[in-house]
């Protein structure tokens, strides 16, 4: 066990210096000259000169290399071309918020959508399930951006039930702005978690254990909610394990429309602000807590599973 | 003597002669919804080629003299800030829609399935590298992998084409590989061998037959998700480039519109994008039964 976790944890070095190397790669060298991105079409041959110098970007790329790599495991990405902020100190500010409004919404969408999957295991195949199913098809075959300018028009323009943005940073005072993106993202997200838990809850009903327990006399109530679920929870805590990290980078359309101020909302205006660093920032972090998050799914199936050889 | 085991050669070939492809449309028709599925795309289909070559919504950049009328004989959708009609515009939506599918899977299959053939089939260091390369890519969630690409290209519909396609290989990639790792010591592909094929031969004509249920799937599966993106792209300003008739374009003018009480641009691009997306989504599911393996004859 303890040197399957240690193999694990050391698998991760490699893809993390892959990952510092395709985002520099994109942003340095396919994304053509910072100094032209950042000074617009402008700047006189001197102002150019001084800026690359000021960037390090006369120094040979090997060299930036390096220095972007020392960001990289300091965590500190210098400051913002729109804002001159620090990076570090505006993901500070904006992780409260971004969590503010996933973590509700992400607890909600999957206790929503394990207590669907089992009724749907009740009564699978039939016009129920079958209608349940069409439902989350159907659901999800409209794109987020309607919700979120339905629901807004709706809920907030018309009807007047929520603010239409905004948002108050003291404890309090948030949940009266967050109320409406949090049913929309409950919304959004629905169907796609029923149908995949009704799958993996469906694997395990045909099981051999399954038919042991049914033949035992036991009730399908019992059947399923002790034997089945159990089982199947296996693929749900790892899928659950797996889109922790997005709550941390946040909803990038809820926050930018309904003017939360957390990280999503950030990357949304750093991209129309042309915020190179920023995006860079945001896409290497986002990266990191993804293996991170990987890692521990990883280590939770090992410990969860027996099955799984620690080979 | 010799006669007897011809004929009985030739009649069990005849018994036994119903190819996967066969059963797979025998049984892909038993499914009526996937059926009705498959005639929809088509009929997408159809209605982008007539739209991409003049016959359909020829009409769809031609200014009217009436902004934002509503819905009408003349106008089904009504018609947008410059009096454009909606429900034209909504046709040539069509058209970008599925050539944003077509194109990016021509970029994202081949690299997906040669990158998969090849650490599958070689294994060693060749298949370290690549699968260090997809473990790479696979961490970068997929929205910042295009928002960056389509970042740094900039603008336009061809930035879409390849900010999707260099960055939804990686799944098919992963399947074509693990396919390969069991096809490669299997007896047919030994016999080919022994026959004196090379590398080449045996991975793309001997195995990859074998494998082409799985890129099918795939193929149909990606427009959905290109769909859905080119839509995200719009709003974050990274899509196709704003006056164009794509779908992602014409939501994303809404959120201006829906106030003023024009909400037939929404509602046009809404139906057309449900109808085909949700097609695509059945069809799928029907293709992965008709063709895996697993649940055949049942």
């Amino acid at each position: 066990m303890l040197s399957y976790l240690g193999r694990r944890i050391l698998s991760v070095i490699p893809v993390v210096f892959g990952v510092t190397l395709v985002t520099f790669v994109l942003f340095n060298i396919v994304g053509g000259d910072p100094v032209y991105q950042k000074m617009g079409k402008h700047g006189s041959e001197a102002e150019i000169r001084i800026l690359r110098h000021e960037m390090g970007l006369d120094l040979p790329l090997i060299q930036q290399y390096g220095f972007y790599l020392k960001q990289c495991l300091t965590f500190d990405f210098g400051r913002s071309w729109a804002t001159n902020q620090k990076i570090s100190a505006m993901i500070d500010n904006g992780v409260g918020a971004s969590l503010s409004l996933a973590f509700p919404a992400f607890s909600i969408t999957i206790m929503l959508s394990i207590l669907i999957s089992i009724l749907i295991a009740f009564f699978r195949n039939t016009p129920f399930d079958r209608g349940l199913q069409v439902i989350c098809l159907a659901g999800i075959s409209i794109s987020s951006l309607v919700y979120i300018i339905a629901g807004q028009y709706f809920f907030s323009y018309k009807w007047g039930l929520f603010p239409i943005s905004g948002y108050d940073p003291s404890w309090s005072g948030r949940w009266e702005y967050l109320y409406l993106p949090i049913i929309i993202w409950l919304l959004v997200s629905i169907g796609n978690e029923v149908l995949l838990y009704r799958t993996a809850i469906l694997d395990e009903v045909y099981q051999d254990y399954v038919r042991t327990a049914r033949s035992k006399g036991l009730s399908e109530k019992v059947v399923l909610l002790k034997h089945v679920l159990k089982n199947s929870m296996v693929p749900i805590i790892t899928n659950v394990v797996i889109e922790i990290p997005f709550l941390f980078t946040g909803a990038l359309l809820l926050e930018a429309f309904f003017g939360i101020p957390g990280l999503g909302g950030m990357v949304v205006q750093g991209i129309s602000n042309s915020d190179f660093p920023v995006i860079k920032a945001m896409t290497y972090i986002s990266s990191v807590l993804y293996v991170a998050f990987n890692l521990l799914s990883d280590i939770c199936y090992a410990l969860v599973d027996p099955r799984i050889k620690l080979e | 003597m010799a006669q007897v085991v011809e004929t009985n050669l030739n009649m069990t070939t005849e018994v036994s002669g119903v190819s996967l492809w066969a059963d797979a449309i025998r049984r892909f028709k038993k499914d009526k919804i996937a059926v009705v599925c498959f005639f929809v795309i088509v009929l997408y289909a159809l209605v982008a080629l007539l739209t991409w070559v003049g016959v359909l919504g020829s009409d769809f950049m031609t200014n009217g003299p009436d902004s934002y009328a509503a819905p009408s004989g003349g106008h089904w959708f009504g018609t947008d800030i410059f009096g454009r009609d909606v429900f034209s515009r909504t046709l040539h939506g069509t058209r970008i829609a599925l050539s944003i599918g077509l194109v990016t899977s021509f970029i994202a299959i081949p690299i997906g399935v040669t990158l998969g053939a090849l650490a599958g089939y070689f294994g060693g260091v060749v298949d370290e590298i690549i699968v260090w390369f997809y473990t790479t890519m696979e961490s970068i969630p997929d929205i910042f992998k295009i928002i960056s690409i389509s970042f740094v290209l900039g603008r336009g519909l061809s930035s879409v084409y390849i900010a999707l396609g260099v960055t939804t290989w990686v799944s098919l990639c992963r399947l074509i590989r693990a396919e390969f790792l069991k096809h490669k010591n299997r007896d047919y592909v030994q016999a080919a061998q022994a026959m004196g094929a090379s590398h080449k031969r045996r991975m793309f004509i001997h195995i990859l037959p074998n494998v082409f249920h799985i890129i099918l799937i795939n193929f149909s599966m990606r427009f959905v998700t290109a769909i859905k993106t080119e839509v995200i792209l719009s709003y974050l300003g990274l899509g196709v480039e704003p006056g164009q008739p794509s779908w992602g374009i014409m939501i994303d003018d809404a959120k201006l519109e829906l106030a003023r009480g024009v909400w037939w641009q929404l509602a046009a691009a809404t139906l057309f994008m449900f109808f085909l997306v949700l097609s695509f989504y059945l069809f799928t599911e029907a293709l992965r039964e008709a063709l895996d393996p697993k649940l055949r004859n049942k």
